[in-house]
């Protein structure tokens, strides 16, 4: 509190000051009888050698920023389209710097040196259009160029990847990044967002899965965690309960939704065919740290389950926003493997990094994964430690239903 | 019809000069377009101020991450800053709500509601607006919009917390944020009377501009000040009806349970129903207002820099029709750009490199602008007003925020700098520097017309120096911050501690350096306060032209009358720029003055 009051008492002690050194200047101004609008020629002078004072700190901290910082940090690009992209970024960054130097000194320069002075009448020069054409045709033909390099480059990002590509989803929720390979036949399962328990947090979709979801939907878990319908019928009709008007609201609102949602499943599960299965059972699902190998080229769709976010990998010089409702992808090949480019970066603890670059909720900016670049021999080794979908689906126990109560049998009686 | 009736009008003003009017008429609820210009001014300069508070309290938090702060605690007391720590969320609340104010109710209502109000009459010789009712409402929409605004930070779930940009589903499922409660019902709320006031607004200066011009007045004789705010206008009236829209959208998506941006999403646990709507069709409305936004903001800057910095190098601005052409193409490729700020959300790559096209061809204008002012200047006779000094910041800041949208238009360079700090700088350079500095070199220019008095002029340069030095050294070391590839909006990057250790302390040390200079230039600010509000009581008087400029608001008398001008309304004989034309004794010819005999128009 102590700290507040200094605070309000410099504030305030500053503006008097400040009013009382006005009030001087401006009886010092009336007893030389000087106008506000009268720029006295020192004045004028003291600008213009300010300009020209300011134009060298400012390129020398710009100078001084470069050569500190760089690509400190970030490193060349690790995968193969980041090299060209690197490649076009610099050479975009030696033409606007080239323009930033060249149109900022003219502008500094002419202010210090067009300073009024006496005697000297400005120069009446109200158009030319020469150099009106110079100053048009030239940036079209520089951005021409930028143009047409940027957009072949765009191409070969965005095209599509090759048939060896390996198929990898990353799954994004707030605030954590799930990846999910697509295993043996390199084809990722089918999902839907509906299929989402908790033994199948990426919805794949199965059988198995299916009747969990619609069992889940039905009865939901014993621990009462999940609602399930039954449960919500069976108290909503209970009449020896009483609720307050909105948790009544509330319950009934949830049990039309998880109707609706019920009757969908039936219908998905009515449709579905078996054979199917083998697409997502094959898949292994990897949290924490993403794990990728070096001069392989990968094919990644994007799926997110609550608001959007974006895939952002800096080092790889790859992004892609992830948005619900619609799978998004791009392709990469990374190049360098971390152990590799931690020793360039001469930083033995460095890390490639997965981040979230879309704003999302409170922890934005906790939400990340660690991104592990393997030679082959790694990779495979690591691979085949995990452990398949259908593995890990199947094993898991199934939930109990929740048990509806007494009274609720008594209700519907 | 509509100008007779006028003139009749100013004729019966002129008879009863001391016609009195009473406070509320006059300062309230005031059809006069003078006063309400000032009232625009006063707002958007007290809605500026708490946004660049709101500023420093989260710069607070970057640089010094986790310490605790008096100054926050003083804020925001024990519910967003409990022990003097700022919380997350209101992190992206006090994000959020700076973006909203600074871009809109700064920028938007501030600049082109002061400056459009108070010269576009003035400077084509018209009584006042076209409808002075309809600017009336404008007004107090948009005063209605900042209270609301402001009253959204002090709810007890937070101001709106998705960013300025507001992007659902973060912004239309309050499970995912609590600011997505009530906070952004409010924002909501307060930016469609936002909209409905400045599109009342916008008509009402088309109108004016293309019916109100007086005797000899043509459009091209018109100052490159209403010639910009005209194309503002134009733009506004065509953009911000999509803003409504989205945000009409977005109102049904969360109260009335439909579907437009919401589709498959489970948040906080809970399954919801919505299929089939699609986040990017938000995105999609929105640029297409957020783009053209961007010169809404930018253009009325331009065209007061234009007739300052004219004005005070004793020149004609260098290829008028040039600068008109040139305005025009900004104006209309703003239309078709929208896409360069959604490369890499998920539409089709396609139809991004048509955006990287038209994006990038916004550069030739804009260098033919550049080229023009400095030309300008070149061989001039410099007069180093406040204002002059401002306007010249605006050009370097232009060039230096313009040059780094080539990088960010540019969609394969795009990929790894997007979201990141680079874009932050870039957009704080041109919007944050350029169009402030717009408006300042405004403010200083035509604040004898507002008030008939003077500006102290030696607090003017102090407050013009310090703003520069502290506003360069926040943005421009952002950009290194953004090549290092750190995302904007993050609450706290010692995250990169984690994972980067170079990094790490890169972003850490120009995080405080940034703090450091935006302290500064938030303190150079008390200058420019204490200079306006002093000057409006205590500053000397004006004399009718203290600048020696041509064009039509200086021919009116200091004291406002209501109409403008006591007798009839001037004619113009010449454009606005002839300074130190050859032949003439003096360095400006105001526009009333006919040519003389063998005398050519430019």
């Amino acid at each position: 509190m102590g700290s507040k009051l200094v605070t309000v008492v410099v504030i305030v002690l500053g503006v008097l000051a400040i009013s009382q050194l006005v009030r001087l200047y401006e009886l010092s101004s009336k007893l030389r009888n000087r106008r506000e609008e009268d720029i006295t020629n020192r004045d004028n002078k003291l600008n213009a050698n300010l300009m020209l004072t300011f134009m060298f700190l400012f390129y020398g901290f710009f100078i001084y920023l470069m050569s500190t910082y760089g690509w400190t940090g970030r490193g060349d690009a690790a995968s193969v389209h980041g090299a060209e992209t690197d490649w076009l970024l610099n050479l975009n960054f030696v033409i606007i710097i080239a323009v930033f130097f060249l149109t900022n000194s003219l502008l500094f320069i002419y202010a210090w040196k067009y300073v009024r002075k006496p005697g000297v009448k400005a120069y009446f020069f109200p158009h030319n259009n020469k150099l009106e054409m110079i100053w048009t045709v030239v940036p079209a033909a520089v951005l021409a160029v930028i143009i047409i390099l940027g957009l072949k480059v765009w191409g070969d990002v965005t095209g599509s990847s090759k048939n060896d590509a390996i198929q990898v989803e990353l799954f994004s929720k707030q605030f954590d990044w799930t990846a999910r390979y697509a295993g043996k036949n390199n084809k990722l399962g089918k999902f839907d967002y509906k299929l989402t328990t908790q033994e199948n947090e990426l919805a794949l979709l199965t059988e198995a899965t299916l009747d969990s979801a619609i069992r889940y939907m039905e009865f939901g878990k014993a621990d009462s965690t999940v609602l399930g319908i039954k449960l919500l019928e069976s108290k909503l009709n209970n009449k020896k309960t009483i609720f307050i008007p909105e948790d009544r609201e509330k319950m009934e609102v949830d049990l039309d939704r998880k109707t609706r949602l019920l009757r969908l499943l039936y219908q998905m599960k009515a449709r579905y065919d078996k054979k199917n299965d083998f697409l997502a059972y094959d898949d292994f699902i990897q949290k924490d740290t993403l794990h990728l190998m070096v001069n392989q080229e990968y094919e990644l769709t994007f799926r997110a389950k609550d608001v959007i976010h974006s895939a952002y990998f800096p080092h790889l010089r790859a992004q892609m926003n992830t948005v619900p409702g619609l799978t998004t992808r791009m392709k990469f090949i990374p190049t360098v493997t971390t152990a590799e480019m931690r020793e360039r970066m001469k930083n033995s603890s460095f890390n490639y990094v997965l981040m979230c670059n879309k704003i999302c909720g409170g922890a934005h900016y906790k939400m990340k994964m660690i991104v592990v670049i393997d030679t082959p021999a790694k990779y495979k080794a690591w691979e085949k430690s995990k452990t398949t979908f259908k593995d890990q689906f199947l094993a898991a126990p199934a939930p109990a239903p929740a048990a509806v109560t007494d009274s609720t049998q008594l209700a519907t009686k | 019809m509509s100008a007779i009736t006028h003139d009749s009008h100013g004729h019966h003003d002129a008879h009863h000069d001391h016609h009195e009017e009473s406070f509320i008429s006059k300062y309230i609820f005031s059809q006069d377009h003078k006063m309400i210009g000032k009232q625009f001014l006063i707002t958007a300069v007290f809605m500026g101020l708490v946004a660049m508070l709101l500023s420093i309290l989260f710069r607070i938090q970057l640089a010094w991450p986790g310490e605790s702060s008096d100054f926050l605690s003083l804020f925001l007391g024990e519910t967003w800053a409990p022990g003097g720590v700022l919380k997350e969320n209101m992190y992206l609340g006090l994000v959020t709500i700076h973006g909203t104010i600074m871009v809109f109710f700064l920028l938007t209502g501030g600049l082109s509601g002061t400056f459009s109000n108070l010269l576009i009459p003035l400077q084509l010789g018209a009584r006042d607006m076209a409808s002075g009712f309809l600017n009336m409402i404008s007004y107090w929409l948009f005063f209605a919009s900042s209270v609301i605004m402001l009253i959204s930070l002090f709810i007890e779930t937070g101001p709106a917390m998705a960013g300025w940009t507001i992007y659902p589903p973060l912004s239309a499922l309050p499970q995912a944020v609590e600011g997505s409660g009530l906070g952004m019902t409010l924002w909501l709320v307060s930016m469609t009377l936002f909209i409905a006031g400045s599109l009342i607004g916008s008509l009402n200066y088309i109108v004016t501009v293309l019916n109100l011009r007086t005797t000899g007045m043509s459009m091209t004789r018109m100052p490159l000040t209403i010639w910009a705010f005209f194309v503002t206008a134009i733009l506004g009236v065509l953009s911000f009806p999509v803003l409504l829209s989205a945000a009409l959208l977005l109102m049904m998506d969360r109260l009335a349970g439909t579907s437009f941006y919401l589709s498959d999403i489970i948040v906080g646990g809970e399954m919801l129903e919505n299929h089939g709507g699609s986040p990017l069709l938000y995105q999609h409305l929105f640029w297409f207002l957020g783009h053209p936004e961007v010169y809404i903001v930018l253009l009325p800057a331009l065209g007061l820099s234009s007739e300052i910095i004219s004005t005070n190098s004793r020149k004609p601005i260098f290829g008028y029709r040039a600068m008109i052409g040139s305005i025009l193409a900004i104006g209309f490729l703003s239309f078709i750009v929208w896409g360069h700020h959604m490369f890499v959300t998920g539409m089709n790559p396609f139809i991004g490199s048509v955006f990287v096209f038209t994006t990038l061809l916004i550069a030739i204008p804009s260098a033919v602008k550049v080229f023009n002012y400095l030309t300008t200047l070149w061989r001039g006779s410099i007069v180093f007003t406040p204002a002059m000094l401002f306007a010249i910041g605006l050009v370097s800041t232009f060039i230096t925020g313009g040059v780094t949208g080539i990088i960010l238009a540019d969609s394969a360079l795009d990929i790894a700098i997007h979201d990141t700090y680079f874009v932050v700088a870039h957009f704080h350079i041109v919007m944050g520097m350029s169009a402030v500095f717009g408006m300042f070199g405004g403010v200083y220019h035509w604040f004898p017309k507002m008030y008939g008095r003077m500006m102290n002029t030696r607090l003017g340069y102090a407050h013009f120096w310090v703003t520069l030095v502290g506003a360069y050294g926040v943005f421009f070391p952002m950009h290194f911050v953004g090549l290092a590839g750190a995302p904007r909006r993050y609450y706290d990057y010692s995250v990169y501690g984690e994972f980067d250790t170079n990094s790490y302390e890169m972003i850490m040390d120009l995080n405080v350096i940034i703090t450091v200079f935006a302290i500064i230039a938030a303190v150079g600010q008390v200058i420019f306060l204490f200079n306006f509000f002093y000057s409006i009581y205590r500053g000397p008087k004006a004399v009718q032209n203290p600048w020696k400029s041509n064009t039509l608001e200086w021919t009116t008398p200091v004291e406002h009358v209501h109409g403008n001008w006591p007798g009839a309304l001037p004619v113009v004989h010449r454009w606005p720029y002839d300074y130190s034309k050859p032949g003439s004794e003096s360095d400006f010819i105001p526009q009333t003055v006919p040519l003389a005999e063998g005398e050519e128009e430019h």
